[in-house]
């Protein structure tokens, strides 16, 4: 892919990110080296003036993301990802907005996933603390049933006890079948429970590999991961 | 007792009543505005006119009505003739959406622009309403004129005070209740409704999660048409119906949204009742309430009114001021500062 | 076209317009367009100043006006010293009480304990507010109940007395600065308290700070003497009855080929024509010279960005409150000219959609942003204001014609005309909106 914000200059610059079924994807790397603006680029949020973004072997390339949820893909922006008014059970009907059949099962899966959520769901979201509004946000884009869920530094500004919370969250939705692909400011964190890890400097692909395999790269651990 | 009795009935034919009519037509209004507000994020200049406008369908319809002869036994023909106001309204209001407001927000406009944009529909409104139906007053009530009037409750109590509620008032709080009650079933209840506050509340994830937002703005349209009717109609048959006077009210409508916080519906309805009471509370003159539970020596001399009539604007912006230099975002908090 | 080339060629589409009315209907007719253009194009500046330069939004024109008209009165009328006599210290003492009384408040407000200060403020305004009753009322009726159909109030400062205050016209002009002192007051009060939150707040506030001076204008009698007008408000230019009395004048006018009362009435209005240009030349080259200003700059940065110019150390909320300030002034200087061009106050004249709304359009039509967009916005409105309600009869005439004679629709439509203006107006507001956002002269 290559793209940038409306006709600005390029941001990203031949960059390769894939994700496969029911694995965990994590883009790393340093600040501004592209990694929101690679995964706005797969949801469709900016222009990419080469290369293709494919779901399940189809073309998307062309799509908006609200096509794109429909497609199948979830998306949790980083900030302002649930609707603060609304209630927590609100939040999740909203996620599904799209669907015209039964939600109530998922709505089920969601609880089970999030237990908390289901003693709050009459709770305005916006009067959770981070890490359950994290997991609102979560909770919403699943709602769609996706077969791609993106989340854009989940674990943002969350206490570290919270961030290993979320992340056992994450792996158990991975567990569903669902592929995950997100961005971490917490590389090395991240990097231990990706089935597959991208660095990311100046818009391109720098190192790729296994999570383990970037744990390990003494290169990869000199420059992002603080030695 | 019967002097506390007398203060109280008084005070009721007075100053209750009244302020609860007003109360609920200003919320109404108010309910439109913040609604205009929390989901098209501009403050609508052009409210009162709508208002006006579809006020003004009313009154045609309720002519014909008449003139065929219908009526609605004790009740005024222009309950009967509503839907053909609102009807009339949600058209004016989805044609100037799709011809004005549309354009505007395709661009992404400032919410000052759509201001500026909803002063120039206000102009339209209001030359249109005055020119097909004039600029004076129009009654349009019939039916009963009281529920009970002040003689009849002399008699049943043998009190020396009367209290008079007129059919309008008795109406204007029974659909004020039934309205918002199902608008808050609507908003709280039905997926469109849900839509409708998500989209409100963080228009961006409203888009990633498939809410059209065109067909969000198209229900608001709607609701808000019918909101502007009946609290115009129910402000007409209270008092009566003259252009000018609408537009007038923009003032306290505005003043009872930015009170509750604007944006929020619940917010809206305490405003309007609370800038209604201040209003009537602070312009009537309490000497013949005094005058039954003070002490003869005591009793004033003055009428007691805090305010003359004429400044009863003064009211809601005094309210509106002192709102805005402690709570700037209402008593129930309203979006953004 | 550049942008001189256009300014030059609307403003002489103007002058077209203004001499085209001459020729067609009257001379008469179009120096009164040309006097209220020249009044319409100030308030345009003011505004402009506000909304065009810092992107303020005041739908409070219309007091700023009204209150512009309140000075002549102030100052061009004689004094009542009956009404002095009778209620005038009171009077002015109650309104030193009340002022006394809202300093009082905020200045306990800020210095008295926290747990007392709620019921400190509301102990002095109560208190506060019942002396002032007691002195005022008492007072404003005495002063009112004096010859109540001849004055009835005050008065002004106007020193030739009841008999001679005509002679005195010229003080009238000291009564628009003043004018720009009392709007600037105003302004004062209400930008304290709300600007620097939305825009919509400063909006609706204005909107209610307009609709109270209207009120006590047609309220306060011992001020103004409300609804029963003050009428016969001394000039600053020469009365047609001395002009006609003057044999030179006379003279002159038949040389001209004029009757006496035709040339004496438009005398009249060239004179106010050359002091209210003489006005709107000062007021346009300061506003000019403001705009290229570091000042202008600033005010315009702040907003075009208003984070970035906080983050620069501007103090956002003072300068906001300062141009607010001045803008209210300059409308309240043409509010005082307006009352003087007039020579009466009619308190009920004052229509919002009138004296706010559409000074509004002059300024989105013109070009905000463009001094002289604001005044070439002010002339064209005016112009189409006044014009439209004839071009509304003849078009209703024609569309009409077919009906017959005494039809019902035939004459309410032909009844109805005047409401065209309103129409035209917000159409017009509507296109320029849409297709040319930036007004006929756009901002450089």
């Amino acid at each position: 892919m290559t793209g940038g914000y409306g006709r600005g200059a390029d941001i990203l610059h031949g960059c390769t990110i894939a994700v496969e079924r029911g694995q965990i994807a994590v883009i790393v790397g340093p600040n501004g080296a592209g990694k929101s603006t690679a995964m706005k680029a797969v949801f469709g949020m900016l222009n990419v003036r080469d290369g293709a973004v494919r779901l399940g072997g189809k073309d998307i390339t062309g799509l908006s993301p609200q096509d794109r949820v429909a497609e199948g893909m979830g998306f949790v922006p980083q900030t302002q990802n649930i609707f603060t008014s609304l209630t927590v059970e609100e939040n999740l009907e909203m996620g599904a907005f799209l669907r015209r059949d039964d939600i109530s099962e998922t709505l089920e899966q969601v609880y089970d996933l999030f237990p908390i959520l289901r003693d709050k769901r009459r709770q305005a979201a916006g009067e959770l603390s981070g890490g359950q509004r994290q997991q609102v946000a979560v909770g919403r884009a699943l709602m769609t049933q996706p077969q791609v869920l993106m989340l854009d530094e989940p674990t943002a500004g969350v206490s570290p006890i919270v961030m290993d919370e979320l992340f056992d969250r994450i792996i158990e939705v991975a567990r569903t079948g669902i592929s995950i692909l997100m961005v971490e400011q917490n590389a090395r964190q991240a990097l231990e429970i990706a089935d597959k890890g991208y660095v990311l400097v100046q818009g391109r692909n720098a190192h790729t590999g296994t999570g383990q395999e970037l744990l390990a790269d003494p290169q990869v651990r000199r420059s992002f991961l603080g030695g | 007792m019967i002097d506390f009795l007398n203060a109280l009935v008084v005070l009721a034919n007075f100053v209750l009543v009244p302020a609860i009519a007003y109360g609920s037509q200003l919320a109404l209004g108010a309910l439109g505005v913040t609604l205009i507000y929390g989901i098209l994020r501009f403050s609508n200049f052009a409210h009162g006119d709508t208002m006006a406008m579809g006020t003004m369908g009313v009154i045609f319809a309720t002519w014909w009505l008449q003139s065929l002869g219908v009526s609605f036994g004790p009740l005024p023909t222009a309950l009967l003739a509503l839907p053909f106001g609102i009807a009339f309204a949600i058209a004016l209001t989805l044609g100037t959406d799709r011809l004005v407001y549309r354009f505007y927000r395709a661009q992404r406009a400032k919410p000052v622009i759509l201001v500026i944009v909803s002063m120039g529909v206000m102009f339209i409104y209001n030359g249109l309403t005055r020119f097909i139906i004039g600029p004076g007053d129009q009654r349009f009530s019939d039916g009963e004129r009281f529920i009970i009037s002040a003689r009849e409750f002399k008699q049943m109590t043998g009190l020396r005070e009367g209290l008079a509620i007129k059919t309008t008032q008795g109406i204007t709080l029974v659909t004020a209740i039934i309205v918002v009650i199902v608008l808050f079933w609507f908003l709280n209840r039905t997926r469109t409704g849900k839509s409708m506050r998500a989209y409100s509340d963080n228009e961006d994830l409203a888009l990633l999660s498939g809410i059209s937002p065109e067909r969000v703005v198209m229900v608001t349209w709607l609701i808000v048409a019918a909101l502007a009717t009946i609290a115009g109609t129910l402000y007409g048959l209270d008092k009566s119906f003259k252009p000018f006077t609408y537009f007038q009210l923009l003032l306290p409508i505005f003043a009872a949204a930015i009170v509750g916080g604007l944006g929020n519906p619940l917010g809206a309805i305490a405003g309007g009742y609370l800038i209604a009471f201040s209003e009537v509370g602070i312009t009537y003159a309490w000497k013949k309430v005094l005058r039954y539970l003070l002490p003869e020596n005591l009793e004033p001399s003055t009428l007691m009114q805090l305010l003359g009539v004429e400044y009863k604007f003064a009211v809601s912006f005094a309210l509106l001021v002192v709102v805005l230099l402690f709570r700037p975002t209402g008593i129930f908090k309203g979006k953004s500062v | 076209m550049t942008d001189r080339v256009r300014t030059v060629f609307l403003f002489g589409l103007v002058a077209v317009l203004i001499i085209g009315t001459g020729i067609s209907q009257s001379w008469n007719s179009a120096l009164g367009i040309l006097n209220m253009g020249l009044i319409s194009a100030i308030m345009a500046l003011g505004v402009n100043l506000q909304w065009g330069f810092a992107g303020l939004f005041n739908v409070g024109i219309m007091g700023m006006v009204a209150l512009g008209g309140l000075a002549v009165v102030l100052v061009s009328m004689p004094p009542v010293p009956d009404a002095w006599a009778a209620g005038g210290l009171g009077a002015v003492a109650g309104l030193c009480i009340g002022a006394a009384t809202i300093t009082l408040a905020i200045f306990a407000w800020s210095r008295a304990p926290k747990r007392w200060r709620g019921w400190t403020v509301a102990a002095i305004l109560i208190i506060g507010f019942v002396f002032y009753r007691m002195i005022f009322a008492p007072s404003t009726a005495a002063i009112e109940a004096v010859n109540p159909a001849g004055t009835g109030y005050l008065g002004g400062i106007n020193p030739g007395g009841a008999g001679n205050f005509k002679s005195w016209g010229w003080i009238t002009i000291l009564a628009w600065p003043l004018g720009g002192v009392l709007a600037a007051g105003a302004a004062w009060a209400i930008g304290k308290t709300a600007l620097g939150l939305r825009s919509d707040y400063l909006a609706i506030a204005t909107l209610g700070i307009a609709e109270i001076v209207i009120a006590v204008l047609k309220n306060e009698d011992w001020l103004t003497r409300g609804v029963k007008n003050v009428v016969g408000l001394p000039r600053p230019v020469p009365y047609e009855i001395d002009l006609q009395a003057d044999a030179s004048f006379v003279d002159r006018a038949a040389g001209l080929g004029l009757d006496p009362a035709t040339a004496s009435t438009l005398t009249v209005k060239i004179g106010y024509s050359l002091l209210f240009t003489a006005v709107l030349l000062i007021l346009l080259v300061l506003a000019q010279l403001a705009l290229k200003s570091p000042w202008g700059r600033m005010m315009r940065a702040i907003r075009d960005n208003e984070v970035s110019a906080r983050a620069m150390g501007k103090d956002v909320t003072a300068r906001h409150l300062q141009i607010f300030i001045l803008g209210s002034a300059i409308c309240g200087v043409a509010g005082a000219m307006l009352t003087t061009l007039e020579a009466q106050l009619t308190p009920a004249s004052y229509q919002p959609l009138r004296f706010t709304f559409l000074i509004w359009v002059m300024v989105i039509v013109g070009g905000s942003g463009n001094n002289l967009g604001a005044v070439l916005g002010g002339f064209i409105i005016w112009f189409l204001w006044v014009q439209v309600e004839p071009a509304g009869v003849w078009l209703m005439y024609i569309i009409t014609a077919g009906m017959p004679e005494g039809a019902p629709l035939r004459e309410h439509l032909l009844a109805s005309t005047q409401h065209m203006r309103l129409l035209t107006m917000g159409t017009i507001l509507l296109l320029v909106l849409r297709f040319a956002p930036r007004g006929l002269l756009p901002e450089r």
